[in-house]
């Protein structure tokens, strides 16, 4: 589905992305873990299309991307942010944020495709003419998810989506993000530096340390300590030690 | 005790009336170490700023007794406060590039805190500024006093943060959220260094988070509040045997790295817990 | 239909439909301007100014351009409610008719430049690059000439009269708007929920139009309201070189400027045109500053 050759991105003269290559099959979902700065973000956004300087070859349903995308691009691969703070106009209601990919793309039916996309994230039809303000961080993200699921993409790209909501709140997003991808065959790549997030979500990581991509893993040889990066070793020893309490205890 | 709290309340005077942020709360502290957890809106930055009287102004706190160090700080005139704010007690903020000075060296703005609360020759304070930064383990406290807030790292700027706190050599620090902007690797080692500071030098630590699991490895204690109300009160070891459905949620609903679940358990908040 | 309007319809947390909910919008804008009393003062104002200059032939009972030498400089009477001026004519007449001049040029300024500056700015911001050095260096042309001296070029080569003062002024009036929304359009310009539509595949007008315009709206109209008063000193330092409004047309600056001998003997001949330009400038900024609050939902 997704194929990316040697990607390489430069902000002037540093050189974020240097040359990763990964590959994505259709309805896989795919992990980039890293710490800030490791240029797992930037590599989302020259997918996506919303970063134009990048070099290497990228093809998406076997399209070759080019640095400015079709229409049809962005029906078929939509995108959700970090910050569900940020990424709503603060000035639409979620009626107006959800129907203006549909007046993008001229779709039909935008009363009942609405509705249906708010059923689909379990938000009841009375946030319909809220503005984002109105709502909590988990409800926000769910109109963002609803959004990016508006053209009907068959490639989601997820920007640590969950890291700036409640933890709570995380596990009912992720699941809402397994239900999606099991109803409409969804591929998922997913960014993200809390290793336990994309373990739970993705089957195949991506390891990214300053620019480069040190290692392809499945997500069971991740919890199995079956790492061959030193680099990985340590996000991995270091996820166990703080986040775990049971695991660290035993120790 | 160095803070002692009984019945904290804190009410936010709103268009459509008055709503309750903290209700209930109780705590003391001595010199150790203490973790406030909840999640957004619990009310646990609002109760540990209440110590330093540092709320918005349509904020209405009462509480039977609120005391730092034998000051009842809810009746304190703003001199006696200001003895307080910054001198007895540092506050650590979750974003370093928020807190610090744009325009000013990191050195200097250590060396602002240490002359304003301390006094001495502005030599004494600029020499006592490297000396603080070298104690917040920087390996290069020469260059780092001379670089701008912009030139540094978050990590790095969390330890500057760090330094000016310690400048007045506070009785009690207040870290709300030091590492949530950080990577896990400096987030392991600012933690690592409030904690040992804190040991050495006999103060009293409150960390608040939203990570349950990371305030127990570097606290002793931990509150776990919801809605505004204390629901458990645990020593850090024992966080495996927490009794609350909640305490326990927050634990549960996080997805592990050590074993595979399918899907999230997800929490049902129980009306209950709100009549605590 | 009318029946279903009723306060519950239009107060409702949950619209049935779009349309009821755009009302709902509206009725609840309109309760908060309501609640604000000196955006209410500022609005009444502005009606009551508006209306009574509509009205004028119906409220003046003297003609305003009549001549009466040997009553002169008269003070406020019965007869002349705020007197006369330098050859005799009624000043309250005067004002009533001036005030069709006066707001008549201060709103079509206002509606030239508003758009043009918000348009100019905002698309100089998205885009950036070429397009924006471009806008911006106009831009600067425009702003470096002093604005009375740019302006008297324009009357100067066009002919003396309301129409060219009101395409003088506006020609030198919009470039701090664009100023204003370019300013306020980088500050969002890289936002997460900007790239969200562009990742929808919206075009660049699309997304200026109708996602970046909306946000720069509310300073550009703080920026109107308090630009209104310049406007009319504007105006009447054009009228007082014989560039603006000619005479015998009542225009409220060129009234000051023309009576300004009299300011110590007879007070009132220059001060009343000077208190109706500072209400109409205090109205239509209070006006402004409620109207900003409304069309900011995160404040309701």
């Amino acid at each position: 589905m997704i194929e990316v050759d040697a990607l390489s991105v430069c902000f002037g003269r540093t050189e974020a992305v240097k040359s990763v290559s990964f590959r994505v099959a259709r309805g896989e979902s795919f992990g980039l873990v890293g710490e800030s700065g490791s240029g797992k973000s930037t590599v989302l956004r020259a997918v996506s299309g919303l970063n134009p300087h990048w070099t290497g070859r990228m093809s998406i349903g076997g399209e070759l991307l080019a640095p400015r995308r079709s229409k049809a691009f962005h029906q078929r691969v939509q995108m959700v942010f970090q910050d569900p703070y940020g990424s709503l106009h603060p000035r639409q209601t979620v009626d107006r944020l959800l129907s203006e990919p549909l007046l993008v793309h001229h779709m039909d039916n935008v009363e009942r495709r609405i509705m249906r996309a708010l059923n689909e994230v379990a938000l009841p039809a009375s946030v319909r003419f809220r503005y984002p303000h109105q709502l909590s961080g988990g409800q926000r993200q769910r109109v963002a998810i609803a959004r990016a699921l508006m053209p009907e993409p068959h490639v989601l790209l997820l920007d640590e989506p969950t890291s700036a909501l409640d933890v709570s709140v995380q596990a009912e997003v992720l699941n809402l993000l397994a239900d999606l991808q099991q109803a409409r065959g969804l591929t998922y790549v997913l960014v993200s530096h809390n290793l336990a997030v994309v373990a739970h979500v993705c089957s195949r990581i991506g390891v990214m340390q300053s620019g480069e991509l040190v290692e392809l893993l499945s997500a069971d040889d991740l919890r199995a300590g079956r790492t061959h990066h030193p680099h990985t070793a340590s996000l991995r020893e270091l996820s166990i030690e703080l986040e775990e309490p049971e695991t660290a205890r035993d120790h | 005790m160095l803070v002692e709290i009984q019945n904290l309340r804190i009410q936010f005077r709103t268009a459509t009336g008055v709503s309750e942020a903290v209700r209930n709360v109780s705590l003391t502290l001595g010199q150790e170490k203490l973790g406030i957890v909840g999640e957004s809106g619990s009310g646990k930055s609002l109760t540990a700023r209440s110590i330093l009287r540092l709320l918005p102004s349509n904020a209405i706190s009462t509480a039977d007794s609120l005391t730092f160090d034998g000051i009842d700080v809810l009746r304190a005139d703003e001199r006696t406060l200001r003895r307080i704010r910054g001198k007895r007690a540092g506050l650590i903020l979750q974003d370093p590039k928020f807190s610090l000075n744009p325009v000013m060296t990191a050195g200097a703005q250590i060396a602002e805190a240490w002359h304003v609360h301390r006094g001495g020759s502005r030599k004494a304070a600029e020499q006592a500024a490297i000396e603080l930064l070298a104690q917040v383990q920087i390996r290069d406290p020469q260059r780092v006093a001379r670089a701008y807030p912009h030139e540094l790292s978050g990590g790095m700027g969390q330890r500057v943060m760090i330094a000016m706190m310690l400048a007045p050599d506070p009785e009690l620090l207040i870290a709300d959220e030091p590492t949530s902007a950080l990577d896990a690797t400096v987030q392991a080692e600012i933690l690592r260094l409030i904690e040992d500071l804190v040991s050495r030098r006999g103060m009293g630590l409150i960390l608040i988070s939203h990570d349950l699991p990371l305030v127990s490895h570097f606290c002793d204690r931990v509150m776990v509040m919801y809605a505004g109300r204390v629901v458990e009160e645990l020593a850090a070891a024992a966080l495996t045997r927490a009794r609350h459905p909640y305490t326990r949620g927050l634990l549960e609903c996080l997805p592990a790295l050590s074993h595979r679940q399918t899907r999230l358990p997800v929490m049902q908040r129980d009306p209950s817990w709100l009549e605590v | 239909m009318i029946g279903v309007i009723s306060r519950d319809w239009l107060l409702t947390e949950t619209p049935a439909s779009r349309a009821q909910a755009a009302w709902v919008r509206r009725y609840r804008g309109w309760l908060q301007f309501r609640g604000n009393g000196l955006a209410m003062v500022g609005l009444v104002t502005v009606a009551i100014m508006i209306l009574a200059s509509l009205a004028a032939p119906l409220l003046a009972w003297q003609d305003a351009s009549a001549q009466n030498l040997a009553g002169r400089l008269a003070p406020p009477s019965f007869a002349h409610w705020f007197g006369t001026d330098e050859l005799g004519r009624d000043i309250y007449a005067r004002i009533l008719y001036g005030g069709r001049v006066t707001l008549g040029m201060v709103v079509s300024v206002v509606l030239l430049v508003a758009p043009v500056g918000l348009a100019v700015g905002s698309v100089a911001g998205y885009l950036g690059g070429l397009a924006d050095r471009l806008l911006m260096r106009v831009t600067d042309v425009f702003l470096a000439f002093p604005r009375l001296v740019l302006a008297l070029a324009f009357v100067a080569a066009l002919k003396p009269g309301i129409t060219s003062a009101i395409i003088a002024i506006a020609l030198t009036a919009w470039p701090p708007y664009a100023r204003l929304a370019r300013a306020d359009t980088l500050t969002v310009r890289h936002s997460d929920f900007i790239a969200a539509v562009r990742l929808t595949g919206a075009g660049s007008l699309r997304i200026i139009v109708r996602h970046i315009m909306p946000l720069c709206l509310s300073s550009v109209i703080v920026r109107v309201t308090l630009d209104m008063s310049g406007i009319i000193l504007t105006a009447a330092s054009l009228g007082f070189l014989g560039m603006g409004a000619q005479p015998p047309m009542p225009e409220w600056g060129t009234m000051i400027a023309s009576s300004r001998a009299f300011i110590l003997d007879q007070w009132w001949v220059p001060t009343i045109p000077g208190i109706a330009i500072f209400v109409a400038s205090l109205a239509f900024n209070l006006l402004g500053d409620g109207m900003r609050d409304v069309l900011d939902p995160r404040q309701r």
